[in-house]
């Protein structure tokens, strides 16, 4: 994606900024992001980035709370708030000639917040509601544990959301001193995409942020995951009668040279992706996990998930079982299929249908000031603009070669959690778990076996 | 010129002799073309024996037509990173296509192949059949789904096609037969009354020639479809339905809403963003999130079609809480038709639904859906124009009307699902 009509600086106070005027239409989207997610929790504090985020909507004292909702509908906009892994960031889109008042509620709530301890209390309980509405769903739990087996030590093993023990005893200073530390000025990304002049942004920039303070350099994360030697399982069962399959592998980070090769490797086994949080194909029935599981009906689904992350994060694969079927035969089909990429390679046509779909996907992503905004912001925390901006060179480089690389070297059994989601039948509870006791002393064989 | 909204200036229109609608709009900023279409068949054409058949029809498109079977399907759309999708809803099948501009020609040439020939190839009924019966499994295991589904079939039956399940159930999908599929696509598929809107870096006039070349030989005519009763069966409803194991509840309260057609429709737009929408999701959003701390969503919906829709609020809440959340919502429509609207809140939805145009048309995909409506509900292609007028002419004592008339909490119908809690009435009451 050629990044023209770029426009980097950092105020003294050490805020990143980062402009790209378009005049495509007449709006603008502001993104303010700031170095911290999950990724930075410690244990006992899981969940602090994602509760903080949700305090910022809970008033300042320039705009008690509802107030800044009501200011950006009022003037025609959208906003929200989402916290990720490595990042935590707020956006409003606006009709081009008012987005000011972003600008204006973002530095005050970079400084301001109030954190109302009535506040905080009635957010604790919202926050377990959205968690409740997730655990509803099996597929998410398994998600879940999955993730968490996957990571001895690294962070990324903890939901973002946050476990429910931490959630009920997070005090409000504990909240309170994590907005502190995170929440300046050098921790932050400012991101503005859309119709505006350049010069004119700048200014206001600068007056709307440049005397917020800068703070002392937030904790570096220091933890790293050791190197996985031992494949994990995990077995979840319970009431709901669809099963789920959920596969994990340790992969490269944003800044690893495997990066981009992976990327190819995850979109021929399971379908070129959208820009990460938004889009995606709606057309994905060509790739190769797909043809082996679905097409075989052995799953109604199949979806593969990899993304930029700046520490490895995780590679998944996970499907919807037909009736009747067991999770080790949709093991089995992942594996020969993983198996003949690190035997084979891949064709030339599936790497020219991998570049030509990204490049499809980034015209569509930069149809909208939003999704725009997002992937410089998102880019510039996760790796850099450099980066982004060379991601279509990158890709054009992997080679075959790279692809059967990347099979052989990441998706190994060693690397591996498995997780299943089994339904417990009430009629016929027994052979269930019979058989899984079964599947786990055979099942990793024919894999070892394929790559052997 | 390029920022004007869409209008009877900007919008090129032509209808084909056969009955077919052609929107378009040029936009050159970005090198994507987008199509949005729908033809007027659904689930108001199937049986309630049948129900999910429409759907199944629109599913089967896609796998397989004359000139494009599987494979090549597959291949047209996702080797040069393409979508070409089709879904049945209640009055129509909607279909849309978002490519490069560059392949959009090609791709015309497929949407036109499936919606006219499709051969429903035998092993591909079996394989969506499955991926349909495992997606009714999962829906009735979620509690948001449950409760909508229960909600709808309360106040219509599954007699009607508002009360049905647009992807049917385990004993009519398990049913549908081939014979079904192509009677269905035979009888109901036809151009008239179809509309195609495109927005993007085309050529209008080529557009034009483009589907007229490959739509135009289409001289299918087939039945009106049926009209919609109106339905007056529910009043006052209040169903729970077990799903024990759950964590979380999901709650629906509404009532029959308006026809799109309405001349109430507009102030009800305006008295639902009030309710449910503004901000953070309206009055209903300030009370049982930001006050109660309930729920983590909590917002209300309007659904308007041909014949009277639903207007409806929906949370979800941890089960302990489903009775102060009910009593809250109710309050929150008495409220409304109570209580005469100030004049800050008023202005601020209307500000809202005004001023958000200019977000909803920014992408070729927002204008070109934009453009469907408006000649599927017979707006006029100076609807953008009328548009800010329809809003701003709504009055205080026109939102406590309709909130008065529509949302009655004595006429609601409640439905909540989740696990049972202690002391639960009957599965289904009438409240006192």
């Amino acid at each position: 994606m050629p990044l023209d009509n770029l426009i980097q600086t950092t105020l003294d106070n050490g805020l990143q900024v980062i402009l790209r005027p378009s005049q495509r239409a007449p709006v603008a989207s502001f993104w303010i992001f700031y170095r911290v997610g999950s990724r930075n929790e410690t244990p006992g504090h899981t969940g602090i980035s994602h509760w903080v985020e949700h305090m910022l909507f809970k008033g300042t004292e320039r705009y008690p709370r509802g107030e800044f909702d009501k200011a950006v509908a009022r003037a025609g906009g959208v906003f929200n708030g989402m916290t990720g892994p490595d990042w935590t960031v707020y956006f409003e889109t606006l009709p081009a000639e008012r987005i000011e008042l972003a600008l204006q509620v973002e530095s005050d709530r970079m400084a301001h917040a109030s954190f109302a301890p009535e506040e905080t209390e009635s957010e604790r309980t919202v926050i377990l509601s959205e968690r409740e509405g997730s655990e509803n769903s099996y597929f998410y739990r398994l998600h879940e544990e999955v993730q968490a087996a996957a990571y001895h030590v690294h962070s990324y093993r903890n939901p973002i959301i946050g476990w429910p023990a931490d959630l009920l005893a997070l005090t409000r200073e504990e909240l309170y001193a994590h907005y502190r530390t995170y929440y300046t000025a050098n921790n932050a990304v400012a991101v503005v995409t859309g119709d505006f002049a350049p010069d004119v942004m700048l200014t206001q920039i600068a007056r709307y942020f440049g005397d917020l303070p800068s703070g002392p350099p937030p904790p570096p994360v220091r933890i790293q995951e050791p190197p996985m030697h031992a494949e994990r399982r995990v077995v979840l069962r319970g009431d709901d009668p669809t099963a789920y399959y959920l596969h994990a592998f340790q992969a490269p980070p944003a800044l690893h040279p495997d990066f981009f090769p992976f990327v190819v490797l995850d979109s021929v086994l399971g379908g070129a992706k959208g820009m990460g949080l938004f889009g995606g194909g709606a057309n994905n029935r060509s790739n190769r996990l797909y043809r082996a599981l679905v097409e075989r009906e052995l799953t109604v689904d199949v979806n593969s998930s990899f993304g930029p992350t700046i520490d490895p994060g995780l590679f998944t694969i996970s499907a919807t079982l037909a009736p009747d079927i067991e999770h080790r035969q949709v093991e089995a089909a992942i594996w020969q299929e993983i198996a003949t990429v690190q035997r084979e390679g891949v064709a030339p046509a599936e790497l020219a249908r991998a570049i030509k779909q990204t490049r499809a996907q980034f015209a569509y992503s930069s149809e909208s000031v939003t999704y725009e905004a997002f992937w410089l912001g998102f880019s510039q925390v996760v790796a850099s603009l450099d980066w982004l901006a060379t991601w279509d060179e990158q890709l054009q480089a992997v080679t075959p070669a790279d692809v059967q690389r990347m099979a052989q070297t990441y998706l190994t059994p060693d690397r591996q959690t498995v997780g299943y989601y089994v339904p417990t039948l009430a009629d016929d509870a027994s052979p269930v778990v019979r058989d899984l006791s079964r599947d786990l002393s055979t099942v990793a064989t024919p894999a070892h076996k394929e790559i052997a | 010129m390029m920022h004007a909204l869409p209008s009877p200036e900007t919008i090129v229109r032509t209808m084909l002799p056969n009955g077919l609608t052609i929107l378009v709009r040029e936009n050159h900023a970005s090198p994507v073309a987008v199509l949005q279409g729908s033809l007027r068949v659904g689930a108001v054409q199937e049986s309630p024996v049948q129900a999910g058949l429409a759907a199944f029809v629109a599913g089967m498109l896609t796998r397989g037509s004359a000139q494009f079977d599987y494979d090549a399907f597959n291949a047209a759309v996702e080797n040069i990173g393409a979508s070409l999708t089709v879904a049945a809803d209640t009055h129509s099948t909607d279909f849309g296509i978002t490519s490069l501009a560059e392949d959009f020609d090609d791709l015309l040439k497929v949407l036109a192949d499936l919606l006219q020939r499709p051969t429903f190839p035998p092993e591909h009924i079996e394989r969506l059949r499955q991926i349909k019966l495992v997606g009714i499994l999962e829906r009735e295991q979620d509690t948001a789904s449950v409760a909508a589904r229960r909600f709808h079939e309360t106040l219509f039956g599954r007699e009607h096609p508002y009360g049905r399940a647009l992807d049917g159930y385990q004993e009519t999908v398990s049913a549908l037969t081939r014979q079904d599929l192509v009677d269905f696509h035979a009888r109901n598929f036809s151009p008239q009354g179809a509309v195609l809107a495109i927005a993007g870096a085309v050529e209008a006039q080529h557009v034009v020639d483009t589907i007229a070349a490959h739509f135009g030989d289409w001289r299918t005519a087939v039945n009106a479809p049926p009209a919609i009763a109106q339905a007056r069966r529910a009043a006052g409803e209040h169903v729970h339905v077990s799903m024990p194991g759950k964590v979380q509840s999901d709650i629906v309260i509404g009532a029959y809403g308006v026809r799109r057609a309405d001349p109430e429709f507009y102030n009800v737009r305006v008295a639902n963003c009030i309710l449910g929408q503004f901000g953070m999701m309206g009055r209903l959003g300030e009370r049982v999130r930001e006050e109660q701390g309930l729920a983590y969503y909590s917002y209300s919906a309007v659904v308007a079609e041909q014949e009277d829709g639903v207007w409806f609020a929906s949370a979800g809440v941890n089960p302990d809480d489903v009775d102060a959340a009910v009593d809250s919502i109710l309050a929150e429509f008495e409220r409304l038709g109570s209580e005469s609207v100030d004049a800050e809140e008023l202005a601020d939805s209307q500000a809202y639904l005004t001023g958000i145009v200019p977000l909803t048309l920014e992408t070729n995909e927002g204008v070109a859906s934009t453009l469907l409506n408006m000649e599927w509900y017979g707006l006029g292609l100076d609807y953008l124009q009328r548009y800010p007028s329809l809003i701003n002419s709504v009055t205080a004592a026109d939102v406590q009307r309709v909130a008065a008339r529509f949302l009655r909490p004595a006429a609601c119908v409640v439905v909540t699902a989740g696990p049972d809690m202690m002391g639960a009435e009957e599965d289904v009451a009438h409240r006192g």
